[in-house]
């Protein structure tokens, strides 16, 4: 793993040519097979989900996706889900959980989205319930944090079994912008702030809130040692009995 | 001719008249700006007017809603490996203002000799943020109610996650969550009471979370806030947008209480669940 500053794996996280949720969907399962909407109100396109094998594995994919272009950043406001983006989320958890099928998480998200319809659709409650649900899934779960882990808009979709980040990704409690400008109150100091933030997979699996560090992948790469990896976890995970399952979770996060 | 003797005085003159009145003497109401002398603020810190509850200290919400009250892990801190000089000077500070070690206060309160679990978040303790100790101490009061089967209370009013301690905050609203969940599972009541300002990681987490969810008059309660909703995606807020009339309005809030009548509230709801009556 290359040395690199706080604020070039801040870059790196951002990079547009970045692996893309939908990408490593793609290469790591046959048969997908998308899942829409929140079954109260609407489908927002920054949450994706479905069912898909996982070397022969039935599994349940939800993950957040940013747009390509202008167009497709619109339609998905950038990768930040609404309140309906993560009630879809929870909805296929809860799903996985119905049909014993384990749970992949796939996080890039500089945030949840900040508009006046999310207040009004209680952003904050379905943060919350993705949070308190998620906690207690009976089938294994494991988040990667792909590029940008925003927070707690990142955190509803990251309270499973193994937390794992790629190489060139950040996972933090605000973005290094609005740390500056808080602190400083200037936005400029944003490498500083990614220093203070701690937000780099290494300081982050020095600190125990990560498991592991995966190294990157370019769009079309070959994923199978990725998806070995993948199937190797869960089968750990699936051996446990459940009470342990759902004990070493909670052990996690209680020594935070 | 008496027009001559009593003309209004000039903009000056009010000025200076206004500003001989100490500062204390009078307060304005943040939400329907009328002016009152401080006296009538009266026990419950709140405005004659349009009934908000101004922030108050912690201490002082515990002395006016409930009979009695034994405080818990009073001595619960922030982590010694926080060094930064300028957070060491704002928790310095902010314990002084607050009698608090953490920007929650803890512990088991009584209420018509009901017992509950009592948390109470102080707004003056670095903006009620949470901090790794505030989440270890609202865990532990679950895990205390859980064993105890208690019912809790919990006064929110907070400005989020503590961005001091990064991602250790941003954890805590898992693992405070884990332990309203156990408590929950347990057949236990949790009661919410929001406090302004309620905003961001708590009400993305325990704030939501209740079996029943209060609030106060006029309270602040939303996940982002105004400034970051108007930077980032440059759309400007309606002006009571997130006041919990609104969110009430949209469907997150059972009832709005005055701090008056919180205490009676508060009372008639835990007997309304005492396990005696229940079915089964």
């Amino acid at each position: 793993m290359v040395n690199k500053t706080a604020y070039q794996r801040v870059q790196g996280a951002r990079r547009k040519d970045k692996i893309s949720t939908a990408e490593l969907i793609h290469g790591l399962t046959t048969d997908f097979f998308e899942l829409h909407g929140d079954r109260l109100e609407a489908d927002d396109h920054a949450l994706i989900g479905g069912v898909g094998l996982l070397n022969n594995r039935p599994i349940t994919v939800v993950g957040i996706q940013k747009g390509a272009d202008t167009d497709e950043n619109i339609d998905r406001h950038f990768g930040s889900p609404t309140p309906q983006g993560y009630r879809k989320a929870l909805r296929l958890m809860k799903q996985a959980e119905k049909f014993h099928r384990p749970i992949l998480a796939l996080v890039n998200t500089p945030g949840a989205w900040p508009d006046v319809e999310s207040e009004y659709h209680g952003q904050g409650s379905a943060v919350a319930q993705c949070i308190i649900q998620g906690m207690q899934l009976k089938v294994p779960y494991i988040s990667i944090i792909v590029g940008e882990g925003g927070s707690g808009g990142a955190l509803a979709l990251a309270c499973g079994d193994r937390v794992l980040m790629f190489e060139d990704s950040i996972y933090s409690v605000l973005s290094p912008e609005g740390y500056a400008s808080i602190m400083w109150k200037d936005s400029s100091k944003v490498q500083q702030a990614a220093e203070e933030l701690g937000l780099t997979p290494e300081s982050l699996l020095k600190d125990g809130i990560i498991n592991q560090i995966i190294h990157e992948y370019k769009p079309g790469d070959d994923l199978s040692d990725l998806r070995d990896f993948l199937d190797q976890q869960f089968t750990e995970l699936e051996n446990l009995p459940m009470s342990e399952l759902i004990e070493q979770r909670q052990r996690r996060f209680r020594n935070y | 001719m008496l027009q001559s003797r009593f003309k209004m005085p000039s903009h000056d003159e009010l000025v200076k008249r206004m500003d001989a009145i100490p500062d204390h003497v009078l307060r304005e109401c943040p939400i329907c700006h009328a002016k009152f002398l401080s006296m009538r603020l009266g026990r419950d810190h709140t405005c004659p007017k349009c009934g908000y509850g101004f922030r108050i200290l912690a201490k002082r919400r515990v002395k006016i809603t409930f009979d009695k009250f034994t405080e818990i892990d009073q001595n619960v801190t922030v982590p010694d490996r926080y060094t930064d000089e300028k957070y060491r000077a704002k928790i310095a500070k902010a314990k002084k203002v607050t009698g608090l070690n953490e920007s929650v206060l803890t512990g088991i309160g009584s209420l018509n000799k009901q017992q509950v679990a009592v948390g109470i978040m102080d707004p003056f303790w670095i903006m009620g943020s949470l901090g790794s100790a505030t989440g270890e101490k609202i865990t532990r009061l679950f895990e205390l109610a859980t064993r105890k089967d208690l019912p809790v209370v919990m006064f929110t009013s907070s400005g989020g996650a503590r961005m001091q301690e990064g991602l250790h905050s941003l954890m805590q609203m898992a693992k405070v969550s884990s332990a309203v969940a156990e408590h929950s599972a347990a057949g236990l009541l949790y009661i919410v009471v929001l406090c302004d300002p309620t905003t961001g990681g708590v009400t993305a987490s325990f704030a939501m979370d209740g079996d029943i969810i209060l609030a106060e008059p006029h309270a602040l309660v939303g996940f982002a806030g105004r400034r970051v909703i108007e930077q980032t995606i440059m759309q400007t807020p309606p002006k009571d947008f997130q006041s919990a009339e609104t969110v009430m309005k949209h469907g997150f809030i059972d009832q709005i209480v005055k701090r008056s009548d919180m205490k009676k509230t508060l009372t008639q709801l835990l007997r309304l669940h005492t396990k005696e009556n229940a079915y089964g």
